[in-house]
Order: structure tokens, then C-alpha cells, then sequence
């Protein structure tokens, strides 16, 4: 193990640990935190939510986004919900429960002490987000409403319609907007992070794109959070928002923090299908819906002929000759099993001949039953803007069809190494939700990216930093004049240089869209060896041609979204063959990670706790150098390792 | 499907603007407006590195630039002018999510940005909105620190008014009213923030206060005045109800009595 490796989780009782943590922590006092300047790269929940609360707390802080305003950030396209352990619907849920049951649904691929932290703080963030003005939904009595979600038995979802990633937005980003107006913290839209700064093996300030002018400015500041999200976008279809990207992470890889557990993506059940080859984004359509909706397919092939064909209609087909495989499967939890077991099921009645679309990758999820026994207005109460939502895009109404479904990328459970003070193995750099390792293990439940998201930038990384910081308020601000500044701009500069010096007659889209391919194909829900490997060489290839023949048109000093979008997809090439190289090295199925060499006969994942039950965090190594593995040993002291099973 | 499309280009904010038409076939119906503003710049890049096409005199200003992200009617980033109508034909949508069904075969459609002049012209079809945020940091917001909240079944909201807040909370701030708005007045995306406020219970302390500073920095960042002619209702993509200017102006009254 990396002596940089130190996860820093307190001793004692699991549920005593973040207490521990909090009264060991240095504090800085008032009139020296106005002496620290600190900088947020992202404003989705966790980048608006971190740089509201340190604004509140006194420190200096500059956010940055690459949107026109922090209120875009793809945290807003969330749907369904935010779990957190209240028990008001008196169904034996606790602290314990949300904390098991988010390391079981995560396939024990996470860190019990960060994970029991998570739950224990989740309460709170209701809460808070109740005071702020968060509309959520309620009961006739005045008191807040829940839903469930997919592997758990409780209901524990609040939810504001199908738009609560944008309400718990929305008040983050008036938290942020108060704190702008009081002059604490400085926003900068429209700014992309390109390089981040080291100097003296400490974080110490990013280079940002002004991507109006096109400038290369330089910013310092005592500590760095990086609260960008995820990396999907690395299939090119996914769906996630157009901009989302995993660049500012990655330079933060490429300076020198380690990289975990890049392989685990979650591919999310239901979303509606790729429906020819003009379309760059896929569209999902909430997991809540699994509450009420059943997922099926014919069980005779000639239904699906005669499907395929429009010869019948799916609701003409009898209740008896219909699979409801999911509830036929895994009877205990029945439609709201995890996604990653959802989509699986579901690429297996499709491999097997069951698709119920023209292109043979679809599945139904039919809300008939659930309008029968709820009656249409309690459905509409519901689910109705995602009903408008989907007839939009489809032009069928849920009302009178079932939807079509199919698993497409949604979240990336990898990310940047932490520890449990959330600070990454460069000092003074700090990774925040989605863009982090560290809650999800091998496979997210629903309603928890939120949680995750706003856990850490409320309540635990404007804590933790404090501890760093408190060393740190006799310093100067780091000079953006210094050698360091200058050369982490020169490498920015040149790498946009050699983009416009191809002239090559490849759009920057039309090479995303084969890396996609690749991507789906051998590093998608069903990953071998020999596909894995293929995956690094094939990837390797594009690059190559990437550099030999793209056209970034235009030039650098204006608004041009080719060379941003040029400049992302350099990255993704690099992301995705980590990606692949992790799989390959993880040859276990564990969560959304799924080897065919490691099932069980039923065709199950298969987990190897013997060999792989490791974090594995990647230290960049130069260009084309083999990155080295750290493995993080991943004990479980408090809870027993089981496998998972969501059948009886 | 083929169009032909008349597009407002402009290099930057000071820069002097003009349509160029382009014409774009082999559109799927069940493409998104997005989706074939992208396979247009496909179209417009190559044509740009085609040496032959140069040669024959194709001056192209290169792609078209566009704001845009989730695709999926909630950032509110996508912002055109289509054929007259804020997010063009379709009612209560946002661009990305109307279809080219909608379109007749061979038609020509007329693609703008949001005129205002509270939303100068960054490029092409790209404002600026940075107004909408100068307004919200005027004083949407409760005043609520990290860590100071109760538990939130302390606060009991009614049902119907916790809908109604959330009908008015569902604005995207994509800017669709002031473009549409005869006198480019924000009056409804004020009004849907004070509105989702004033009607919780947390929100009242501070109601006075934000309607007044919310309505002030409107006015001052050169937004126009609410004549009441509804245009704001009918093309917000959420179906935003103007009953909240209403509400808004009863808010304002109360503030300015009190003062």
C-alpha cells in the first residue's frame, strides 16, 4: 500500500467515529479564516452547497462553473429524490439501516466509516433544505411525504415531484446567491478549470478558460475543492447533461492525486432507448417510476414479432403471456431491485431475443396496474411531468402505452481518492461528490447521489478543511506570477495550440461518438479480457487519429465551443483507457462492474472478496506510461460481508 | 425531412449581426431542434475544412454556437427564438425538447437569440443572463445558515400550498418570458421566485424585503414594465401562471405600506 494511502478513519465504535473525527479537527478562528481564500470548481450540489456554507463561515471563496450560471449544473436534472434516515413513516428505518443498506447496494465496495457518516449526517440535510424553501412534497396533515427507491425495504425518498435535484439546487444556489451578495464569495461562470496548480506538493490554485474572451487566467488560493462530477460523457451517449465532463478531475489525476476505482459506472435501467444515430443524449426517466410501474416483456417470441412489427399493440397482450421478469427473478424486492441488477436483467431478455422495439434493445415498464388501483389523479400527482416528459420525446402517452425502457450510463460511482477528511493525496486539494471515490462502492442506490452530494459540501468538507487551513492563515496567498503558475498555464497553452495546428477534417463529435462505441461495446454491462484489452488498443488508435486528423475550427480567443468540447474529449480518450485498464486488472463482478469470467450459474455477479477486496486508486505516471496500482484495503469491522441477494 | 435555416449570426457582443441561410437534409422526425442544430455544424465544419468547397466560395462563419446541457427541459440553458416564438412552435417546452415533427417538411425556420437588452449577445444564438443572477443574489433566498435548521416536520406546510410554491419553484430561468415580453420585462421569473417563497411559512419573514430588493434590481439592471399582456404565460416551458405577478404585487404593496 501507497504510504500516501491513509484513509485517516478514526478508531472506536462506527457510530462514535465522525464525532471523533470532528473533535480532533483544528478549528481557525474567525479573523483568520477572512485571511484564507479558498476555490470550488463546479456548482452542482456538492461545489454551490461547499462554497455557500465556507462563504457563511468567513473564508474567501471563488466558485467556479463552466455553465452561465452556477443554477445549471446537472445536479438540477436529478428527478426522483434524496434519501435520508428520518423514520417518519414508522418503518423501523435508521441511521443503520440507510448506512447498510447503501454498503450492500454498493456490492461492499465502500468504506463502512465514510458510509455510516453519510447516513448519519442525512437527517440534517433535510432539514436545512425544509429551512431554505425547498417545496417538497407533503402529506394532507402538513408533514413531509417519502417514497421508496430501488434495494431498499423502507421509505425513505423526500422528493418535490420529479424535479427535486432541481429544488435541492435551486437552494443551494441561493444559499451561494446570498453569499455572493454578502461578498464572501466571487463567482466566476463561464470559467472551465483547465490545469490545476502545485506548488510545493500542495494545491495552490487552478488556470481557468475565460470561456467568453477565450483568455487563460490564473487563480490562487490556500485550498483547492474540486466538485465537478462524474464522467460518463466518456460513452458520448449518456445522461448525463452535454457539458459534463471529467477534465478538471483528471488534471487533478494527472498532477498527482490518485485516481479510484475508475471501472465502476452505473448503467441506469430506465431510460428511454437510442432511437436512431442523430441523437447525443439519452434521456432518463426516474427511478421512482419502479415504485408504481412494472417491467416486462412478451414471453413468446412471436409477441415480440408482432411488436416489433405494430401488428398488436402492448396492451393487447394477455396478462398470462406476459414476463415480469424482475418480480419473477427476485421476489423480495420485485421491481425496485438495485440498477445495476435491473440492467442486467434486462440486457438478458434482450440478448436473448425479448427486445420489444425495433432495435431489439428495449424493455416495457407499464403503469396500468398502478392507474387501476391508484386512479389516474394520484399517478398524475406523481409521475406526471415525467409522463409529459416521455410523451414529449416519444410522442406515446404512458397513459395508454407502457413506456419503453433500456439501461443506459448514468453516474460514475470512481472518482478522485479521498480520504475520510474528503482531501485527495495532493495536500490542500479536497474532492466532492459525484467527482469522488469514496460513498458508492460498486453500485449507487438511487436518491443518494443527491445525499452524497449535499452531505459533503454542508456538513462535512467545510469541517474537515478547517483542519488543513488552521496551518495555513500565515501564509501569503501563492503567487500567480511564480514558476509554477507560468508553466501549469505554458502546458495549457500549448495543448490548445496543438488542437488548432491539426486542420484535420474530423469533427471533435464525430471521434466522441466512436470512443461511445468502444466504450459501450467492451467496457459496458458485460466486460471480458479479451474485450478489455481490445478496448485499450482500439481506444489508442482513435487518439491517434484524433491527433492526426480533427478540426478544431475557429480560434482560441473567442467563444468556441469546438475547442472546449476538443479539449474534454483529449481527456476522455485518457479516462476511458484508465477505465478499461481497471476493469481488466478487477476481474471480479462486483455492482455495475460486471467480468462474464466471474458469475454464478444463474448468471448472477459473482464477487471475489479473496482478491479484490480493495479500493484501487491509480497514480498517474507520466504520459504513455503505465499507471501505477495502490490498493486500499477495504475492511469491514462492523457489518458482515454477505452476498447480495434481493430474491427472498 | 430538409429545411432550410435562417440563422442569426453574430461573431461577438460587439460585433454587428446578420442571418446566413443553410440548408440541412436526412432529419429523422424524432429528432430533437438540438439534435439537428448539431448535425448542421457537423455539416458546417466539414464544409469549412472542405478546400474544395472554400474554393467554389463557401465563406462559412463556421458552427453555429448555442447554449445548451441537459437536453432534457430542466437546466434552462437552451434559449432560441424559433420562427417568432420563444422555444419556438411547440407549447411549454424548451428547445431541446421540441421535435422536428413539428416542423412542416421543407419549410424555412427563422432561428434568433433572446432579444433584450438586458441579455446582450455573446455569439450567435448565446446571451448573456447574467442579470437573472444579480437578481436572485438581490435577495431570493431565506436567510438560513448551514446547520441552524430544526427538524424539518417542524414546519408544517399545507399540501395545496406546498404545490402551489412548487408550481411557481419549477421556473428554469431560461429567460423564455422577458425574450417573449413586448416590453422585455422579468416580471415573471421575479414573481416565481417570490411567489415559491412568500407561500411557505419560512419564507414570510423575509417576503417584504425580497419583493422590494428583487423588483429594484430588476429595474435597475434595465428589464421593462409589466403591462399585463399574459405573453410571459404562454410561453414559459413550465406553464408558469401569471396569478404570481399578482402575488408579487400584492407583496410589493404590502412592503411599500409598511415602510
Amino acid at each position: 500500500m501507497s504510504d500516501k494511502l491513509i484513509s485517516k478513519i478514526p478508531d472506536g465504535p462506527l457510530a462514535e467515529k465522525w464525532t471523533k473525527r470532528k473533535s480532533e479537527l483544528h478549528l481557525v478562528n474567525p479573523n483568520n479564516k477572512r485571511k484564507l481564500d479558498i476555490i470550488v470548481v463546479g456548482t452542482g450540489l456538492g461545489g454551490a452547497s461547499a462554497a455557500a456554507s465556507l462563504g457563511e463561515l468567513g473564508y474567501n471563496v471563488k466558485v467556479f462553473c463552466i455553465s452561465d450560471s452556477p443554477r445549471r449544473a446537472h445536479s438540477i436534472a436529478a428527478q426522483g429524490g434524496i434519501n435520508a434516515a428520518k423514520n417518519y413513516q414508522n418503518d423501523n428505518d435508521s441511521v443503520y439501516r440507510l448506512f447498510y443498506d447503501t454498503i450492500k447496494g454498493g456490492d461492499y465496495r465502500a468504506r463502512e466509516a465514510n458510509v455510516y457518516r453519510l447516513a448519519e449526517v442525512s437527517a440534517a440535510i433535510i432539514d436545512q433544505c425544509v429551512a431554505q424553501g425547498v417545496p417538497f412534497a407533503r402529506e394532507y396533515g402538513g408533514y413531509l411525504a417519502n417514497r421508496s427507491f430501488g434495494g431498499v425495504q423502507v421509505s425513505r425518498t423526500f422528493y418535490a415531484r420529479g424535479q427535486t435535484g432541481q429544488q435541492l439546487l435551486l437552494g443551494a444556489y441561493a444559499a451561494l446567491n446570498r453569499q455572493i451578495a454578502a461578498g464572501t464569495v466571487k463567482s466566476f461562470p463561464r470559467h472551465e478549470m483547465l490545469d490545476l496548480v502545485v506548488v510545493n506538493g500542495e494545491a495552490k490554485g487552478i488556470i481557468a478558460r475565460n470561456l467568453i474572451t477565450g483568455q487563460l487566467e490564473r487563480f490562487s488560493a490556500h485550498a483547492v475543492i474540486i466538485a465537478t462530477g462524474g464522467y460518463g460523457n466518456t460513452y458520448f451517449l449518456s445522461t448525463n447533461a452535454m457539458n459534463s465532463n471529467g477534465s478538471a478531475a483528471w488534471q487533478c489525476y494527472k498532477k498527482g492525486a490518485y485516481f479510484a476505482n475508475p471501472c465502476f459506472a452505473q448503467i441506469h435501467p430506465t431510460c428511454i432507448p437510442v432511437h436512431g444515430d442523430q441523437q447525443c443524449k439519452l434521456t432518463l426517466m426516474s427511478e421512482s417510476l419502479r415504485n408504481d410501474g412494472r417491467i416486462w416483456v412478451p414471453k413468446k417470441l412471436e409477441d415480440v414479432e408482432k411488436l416489433r412489427k405494430h401488428i398488436v399493440k402492448p396492451s393487447q397482450i394477455p396478462e398470462e403471456d406476459r414476463d415480469y421478469y424482475l418480480e419473477r427473478r427476485y421476489p423480495a424486492f420485485g421491481n425496485l431491485v438495485p440498477r445495476d441488477v435491473a440492467s442486467r436483467a434486462a440486457k438478458e431478455r434482450c440478448d436473448a431475443g425479448f427486445g420489444v422495439n425495433e432495435t431489439g434493445k428495449a424493455v416495457f415498464l407499464d403503469f396500468q396496474d398502478a392507474i387501476k388501483r391508484l386512479g389516474h389523479q394520484k399517478v398524475a400527482e406523481r409521475y406526471g411531468n415525467l409522463f409529459d416528459m416521455y410523451e414529449k420525446i416519444t410522442a406515446s402517452s404512458p397513459w395508454e402505452e407502457p413506456m419503453m425502457i433500456y439501461p443506459a450510463i448514468h453516474y460514475t460511482m470512481g472518482g478522485i481518492w479521498v480520504d475520510y477528511d474528503l482531501q485527495t493525496t495532493i495536500p490542500g486539494l479536497y474532492a466532492i461528490g459525484e467527482a469522488n471515490f469514496s460513498d458508492h462502492g460498486g453500485n449507487r442506490l438511487g436518491a443518494s447521489a443527491l445525499m452524497q452530494g449535499l452531505a459533503d459540501g454542508y456538513f462535512i468538507v467545510p469541517v474537515t478543511i478547517g483542519d488543513y487551513l488552521s496551518k495555513k492563515f500565515a501564509e501569503p496567498l501563492a503567487d500567480t506570477s511564480s514558476k509554477e503558475f507560468i508553466q501549469a498555464e505554458k502546458s495549457v497553452q500549448s495543448r490548445i495550440d496543438r488542437l488548432f495546428s491539426i486542420k484535420g477534417t474530423k469533427t471533435v463529435d464525430s471521434i466522441h461518438k466512436e470512443l461511445g462505441h468502444i466504450m459501450w461495446e467492451y467496457v459496458g454491462m458485460a466486460r471480458d479480457e479479451e474485450g478489455l484489452k481490445k478496448a485499450i488498443s482500439l481506444i489508442r488508435e482513435l487518439k491517434a487519429d484524433f491527433y492526426k486528423n480533427v478540426n478544431v475550427p475557429g480560434n482560441q480567443y473567442e467563444f468556441n465551443q469546438e475547442l472546449e468540447k476538443a479539449l474534454r474529449l483529449e481527456d476522455f480518450f485518457e479516462i476511458g483507457e484508465l477505465m478499461a485498464r481497471d476493469a481488466l486488472n478487477r476481474n471480479e463482478s462486483c455492482g455495475g462492474h460486471f467480468r462474464v469470467e466471474s458469475q454464478t450459474e444463474e448468471g448472477e455477479a459473482k464477487r471475489d472478496d479473496a482478491n479484490y477486496m480493495y479500493v484501487a486508486a491509480w497514480e498517474y505516471k507520466g504520459q504513455d506510461q503505465e499507471p501505477e496500482l495502490h490498493k486500499e484495503p477495504l475492511k469491514y469491522e462492523f457489518i458482515e460481508v454477505k452476498t447480495r441477494n434481493y430474491k427472498d | 425531412m430538409e429545411f432550410n435555416l435562417k440563422i442569426w449570426r453574430q461573431q461577438n457582443a460587439k460585433a454587428k449581426g446578420h442571418f446566413e441561410t443553410y440548408h440541412i437534409s436526412g432529419i429523422e422526425e424524432d429528432a430533437s431542434f438540438l439534435e439537428m442544430l448539431d448535425i448542421l455544424n457537423e455539416q458546417l465544419i466539414r464544409e469549412g475544412s472542405d478546400p474544395v468547397a472554400v474554393e467554389r466560395g463557401c465563406q462559412s462563419s463556421g458552427p453555429v454556437s448555442f447554449d445548451h446541457d441537459c437536453r432534457e427541459g430542466i437546466c434552462g440553458a437552451c434559449s432560441l427564438y424559433i420562427d417568432g416564438r420563444a422555444h419556438g412552435p411547440d407549447d411549454h417546452v424548451t428547445t431541446c425538447q421540441l421535435f422536428m415533427r413539428h416542423f412542416k417538411n421543407g419549410a424555412t425556420i427563422t432561428v434568433e437569440p433572446w432579444r433584450s437588452a438586458a441579455f446582450p449577445v455573446i455569439k450567435d444564438l448565446v446571451v448573456d443572463r447574467g442579470a437573472f443572477d444579480k437578481i436572485l443574489q438581490a435577495g431570493g433566498f431565506i436567510s438560513v445558515r448551514t446547520g441552524s435548521a430544526q427538524d424539518a416536520n417542524n414546519i408544517l406546510i399545507p399540501h395545496d400550498k406546498a404545490e402551489e410554491s412548487m408550481d411557481a419553484a419549477a421556473c428554469v430561468g431560461c429567460g423564455a418570458c422577458v425574450a417573449t415580453c413586448k416590453n422585455g420585462s422579468a416580471m415573471l421569473f421575479v414573481a416565481a421566485r417570490v411567489s415559491s417563497l412568500a407561500l411557505l411559512p419560512q419564507g414570510r419573514p423575509e417576503a417584504k424585503r425580497r419583493a422590494e430588493a428583487m423588483v429594484a434590481k430588476m429595474d435597475e439592471l434595465g428589464f421593462g414594465n409589466c403591462t399585463n399582456t399574459r405573453a410571459c404565460e404562454m410561453e414559459c416551458p413550465k406553464g408558469i401562471s401569471v396569478s404570481h405577478i399578482a402575488r408579487l404585487n400584492r407583496e410589493f404593496l404590502k412592503a411599500k405600506f409598511s415602510d
